[in-house]
């Protein structure tokens, strides 16, 4: 028997604003505990929420991006349940009108573009965070009140590895528009999980379950991929699977009952009476359409079409904004795209690995690696000159053309000076010169690494090959 | 001067003459204070010491020729509303101890005219309750008779205002909390419509109702402090934007031209008879000064209640929530996990008219029920609103009771929750509709109690209510008249 399994996401991922949903304390992550709080989001008795407004500007370019209808009107609602990370014991959140309602985020799964369609995308303030010390526990609220955009897909993903397509497409999409950093580690975005199993064929959905805790992309995968085994061998057992809530543990790497349909919250939701419906003209709607940047996928075509990339190219440098706004902008201003992609392929990246840095810390601007690149081009630098210079660029700085010239690194072609670096390295290496007539041809490369080396790296290492041929033949 | 009887309006001019310092103010009244607290337990928490430099510190402001509206003004404050640094306890067992950060909106704005804040009044445990018998600091008494309840929940400002011991104070108002009590007190109390007065800082009873406003010994009063407060605020979304009348609109001497409607829904037969007698008297007196009176119908009117004890104990199990031992206020002792500390403060630290308040609210808003309570009440409240809509059309403000009856005996509806319920029949509907409402004294009944009357203007249009009780009070012969009037 063959099973399939329906898989639906519930992502928070965190807004990138300056403050939190209904105060003016900072959004910044980290600092000491309880130290971005006030009587707003700590729940003091008297305080109210005033709402950011950013907040609900990125949710709503959000759905704009995703192609979901933006509500005109859209209540906020208490959703109560006690916990101690939870300053009010309600979160202030939306429930039967939300922000915004279905659309659907492109990714590629199984070679081909898939469509997966999102039932609704709504604004809510994230809670504290605790953390338990033998016998006692703390709660550190500066989390507290950052808004959270909860996006739920409706249950049509179809593996783990499906799953795990979307949210890499939709944390490239929310860090491409500015709206979340999307960055896992510190919880920017948080996922729970609706997972069932059925035979192949049936068209009723099976009894889900949901899983909760999924704070890594691994953690994802590795949940979905033992619930749906789990559900499997129930399934296949003849047992039924119970519809309850589970928790992962990436320690163990299994899940675990959490609590029964029977046990289920009632949050008792109600309308937030401290809160106006939001309302979103059609004016403000079409100013956040401005803002939609270029998309991913949009890009890709784009690179391929107007610089000649191939596709490969396309989707490395598309990957990340930063990236790909660098090679655009070099990529305009120099005769050779391709060898931009490479550049920043290759070294822009590995450089960046490296360091730990983005590019936005380091001094090179687009111009200047599209000198330098001219500068390869004009056959006035040899490559590893350049990419020397590369190094000292990312490093500290510096014009590529003012460099070569303070430094002396422009690459000699002069016939004179290359002759001569290449009879010392014919006269103090008879050994390679033997080699090389007996027939070891690699031998010539070592003795084009001499007249390198006598240059001090700035022979055309292509000239030198021929000169040193041109000597050994006689 | 006499602090016992003198209007903030006559003691600000008898600062701006020199009769007296704000300080001499204070003194006097803490000197009442004193005295007569014991009995009435209007007060729950005074700084005399911080009163005092209050005062001075005003006196020395005017002494270098600064002036302020209210500078030198002693208020007293309902323990809901935070004054930094002052108890806000609510009169629970649950806050015991918690010291506000920082200042309402409405405060932060009286502080700024000049206000000197006296001390904390009693009241029925976060607002719920019609007598101040729910208080966890004892009841409080009428000053009037004290056998009889000040009314609620802001008893213990409408004691003090009428014991001589405060010369106007703050209160909250979500169904007739600050109008039942004035009334049965014999005090000026004021409900500025909904939106108004910025809710920031009063601690949360039931959101959609709350609204702060005043108990004072005159109407003028009323006024004064309600311009100080009143405007819109970014920390209370709620708030509007809308213009204030024209303070001279509120000042009115007559009613030629004014429309006042008489509602049949609020004079059903169980009113009791001196208090009908009061309000039809009234009704005469809006005739002689000018005004038309008509009677009218509020159909839905019936159902206010019922609306009213749906929604404020909805909106109050998800506000009170937030009491749980974790930051701030009482923490039980011994607990073992956190729902173990949740049960066992809140058991602890609620007392049973607010638990009651709170079960309510949880069972209307639970999955299952949501459709047939809240969201019916919702939709009745809709009714009620557009009742008052209607009537607006044709009249510039309603005539019509406070209270079914004169201040009732101590005790007399404790053990009767649904009893004490209705004696905010008439007042709840101001509240579910958004609208402003004065209660004014009118008359004094055989027994020695106050009658009063209630004004109930539309939203936003402090002016017909304040007006109209102006031009009464004046035809009564100013803010002690009604004491000399019979019903
Ligand atoms: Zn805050």
């Amino acid at each position: 028997m063959t099973y399939e399994a329906r898989i639906g996401l519930e992502v928070h991922v965190q807004l990138k604003t300056r403050s939190k949903m209904f105060c003016a304390c900072s959004a910044e992550f980290g600092d000491e505990p309880n130290t971005r709080v006030c009587p707003v989001c700590l729940g003091y008795p008297g305080a109210m929420p005033a709402m950011n407004r950013e907040a609900v500007e990125l949710t709503a370019l959000t759905g704009l991006m995703v192609g979901a209808q933006v509500a005109p009107l859209s209540v906020f609602a208490r959703k109560s349940y006690f916990y101690p990370d939870m300053p009010k014991n309600y979160q202030i959140s939306q429930y039967d009108r939300p922000l915004c309602i279905g659309g659907a985020v492109a990714i590629e799964w199984e070679g081909r573009e898939k469509l997966v369609g999102l039932t609704r995308i709504h604004l809510e303030e994230d809670v504290g965070k605790s953390s338990h010390f033998g016998t006692s526990s703390g709660v550190d609220f500066n989390r507290a009140g950052i808004p959270l955009m909860e996006i739920v897909t409706e249950p049509v993903l179809t593996a783990p590895e499906e799953a795990d397509a979307f949210l890499q497409a939709l944390r490239q999409m929310v860090r491409y528009a500015g709206v979340s950093d999307g960055n896992m580690e510190r919880g920017n975005i948080r996922c729970d999980a609706n997972c069932s199993v059925r035979l192949r064929g049936e068209t009723a959905l099976g009894a889900k379950t949901e899983i909760k805790n999924l704070n890594t992309f691994k953690g994802v995968l590795a949940a979905l991929r033992y619930e749906i085994r789990r559900q499997q061998d129930v399934l296949a057992a003849g047992g039924r699977v119970a519809m309850e809530t589970r928790r992962w543990d990436g320690e163990t790497g299994t899940t675990a009952s959490m609590r029964s349909k029977e046990e289920a919250h009632d949050y008792r939701y109600f309308p937030e009476p401290d809160l106006m419906p939001v309302a979103m003209a059609p004016e403000q709607l079409a100013a956040l359409q401005a803002r939609i940047p270029e998309l991913p996928r949009a890009r890709r075509e784009r690179f391929c079409r107007d610089y000649g990339l191939p596709a490969y190219d396309s989707e490395v440098l598309a990957a990340d904004k930063a990236v790909a706004d660098f090679f655009d902008e070099t990529a305009r201003v120099s005769d050779n795209p391709k060898a931009v992609s490479n550049w920043m392929m290759t070294e822009v990246l590995a450089k960046l690995a490296e360091t730990g840095r983005t590019l936005a810390e380091t001094p090179v601007a687009p111009r200047q690696l599209a000198e330098l690149i001219a500068l390869v081009d004009r056959g006035q630098i040899n490559m590893p000159t350049a990419k020397s210079l590369f190094a000292t660029m990312f490093d500290k700085g510096g014009d590529p053309v003012a460099l070569v010239e303070q430094e002396g690194l422009a690459q000699v072609s002069s016939a004179d000076d290359i002759g001569a670096w290449a009879r010392q390295a014919v006269e103090e290496n008879p050994k390679s010169v033997a080699d090389y007539r007996s027939g070891k041809k690699a031998a010539l490369q070592f003795l084009v690494g001499q007249v390198m080396r006598r240059s001090r790296g700035r022979a055309h290492p292509q000239k030198a090959a021929e000169a040193l041929e041109e000597l050994l033949k006689g | 001067m006499d602090t016992a009887s003198v209007t903030l309006g006559e003691a600000l001019a008898g600062l701006d003459r020199g009769d007296w310092s704000s300080e001499e103010l204070v003194s006097d009244l803490l000197a009442r204070i004193e005295a007569g607290n014991g009995a009435l337990n209007a007060y729950l928490d005074v700084d005399a010491d911080d009163a005092l430099s209050q005062a001075r510190a005003a006196d020395r402001q005017r002494a270098r020729g600064e002036r302020a509206p209210l500078l030198g003004a002693p208020l007293a404050v309902k323990d809901n509303i935070n004054v930094a640094g002052q108890s806000c306890a609510c009169a629970s067992r649950i806050l015991e101890g918690y010291k506000a950060p920082c200042d309402a909106t409405a405060i932060a704005r009286l502080r700024r005219e000049g206000a000197v804040f006296l001390g904390r009044t009693n009241m029925d445990e976060f607002a719920m309750g019609s007598s101040t018998e729910y208080s966890a600091r004892g009841p409080a008494r009428n000053p009037r008779n004290p056998d009889c309840v000040p009314g609620g929940s802001s008893g213990g400002s409408a004691a003090a205002v009428a014991a001589g011991m405060a010369l106007a104070a703050l209160g909250s108002d979500t169904g007739g909390s600050i109008r039942q009590p004035a009334a049965f007190c014999g005090c000026v109390g004021f409900k500025p419509s909904y939106g108004r007065v910025s809710r920031y800082g009063l601690t949360a009873f039931a959101s959609s109702l709350d609204q702060i406003g005043s108990l004072t010994r005159g109407v003028d009063d009323a006024t004064r402090l309600f311009f100080s407060m009143a405007g819109p605020d970014a920390r209370d979304a709620t708030t509007v934007t809308l213009p204030l009348p024209a303070p001279e609109a509120c000042r009115r001497e007559d009613l030629k031209g004014v429309v006042i409607g008489v509602p049949k829904e609020y004079f059903p037969s169980a009113l009791a008879p001196d208090v009908r007698a009061a309000v039809l008297a009234a009704a005469e007196t809006c005739r002689a000064l000018g005004a038309e009176t008509r009677d009218i119908s509020l159909p839905h009117t019936e159902y206010a209640m019922a609306v009213y004890y749906i929604v404020a104990p909805a909106e109050a199990s998800a506000n009170l929530a937030r009491f749980d031992g974790v930051r701030y206020g009482r923490r039980a002792a011994g607990a073992t996990s956190p729902m173990d500390l949740y049960c066992r403060t809140r058991s602890e630290g609620f007392g049973r008219e607010v638990k009651r308040r709170i079960l309510l609210g949880a069972y209307v808003l639970s999955s299952g029920y949501y459709d047939a309570y809240y969201l019916s009440a919702q939709k009745a409240r809709t009714l009620i609103r557009d009742d008052f809509t209607a009537a607006f059309r044709d009249c510039d403000a309603i005539l019509a009771p406070v209270t079914p009856s004169a201040a009732f005996r101590m005790g007399e509806k404790t053990e009767d929750p649904v009893q004490m319920y209705l004696t905010d029949v008439f007042t709840a509907t101001a509240n579910l509709a958004g609208l402003c409402a004065l209660s004014l004294p009118c008359a004094m009944n055989a027994d020695g109690l106050p009658l009063a009357a209630q004004l109930i203007g539309p939203a936003f249009r402090e002016d017909a209510v304040l007006g109209a009780a102006a031009a009464l009070e004046r035809a009564w012969g100013g803010p002690t008249g009604w004491m000399g009037r019979r019903a």
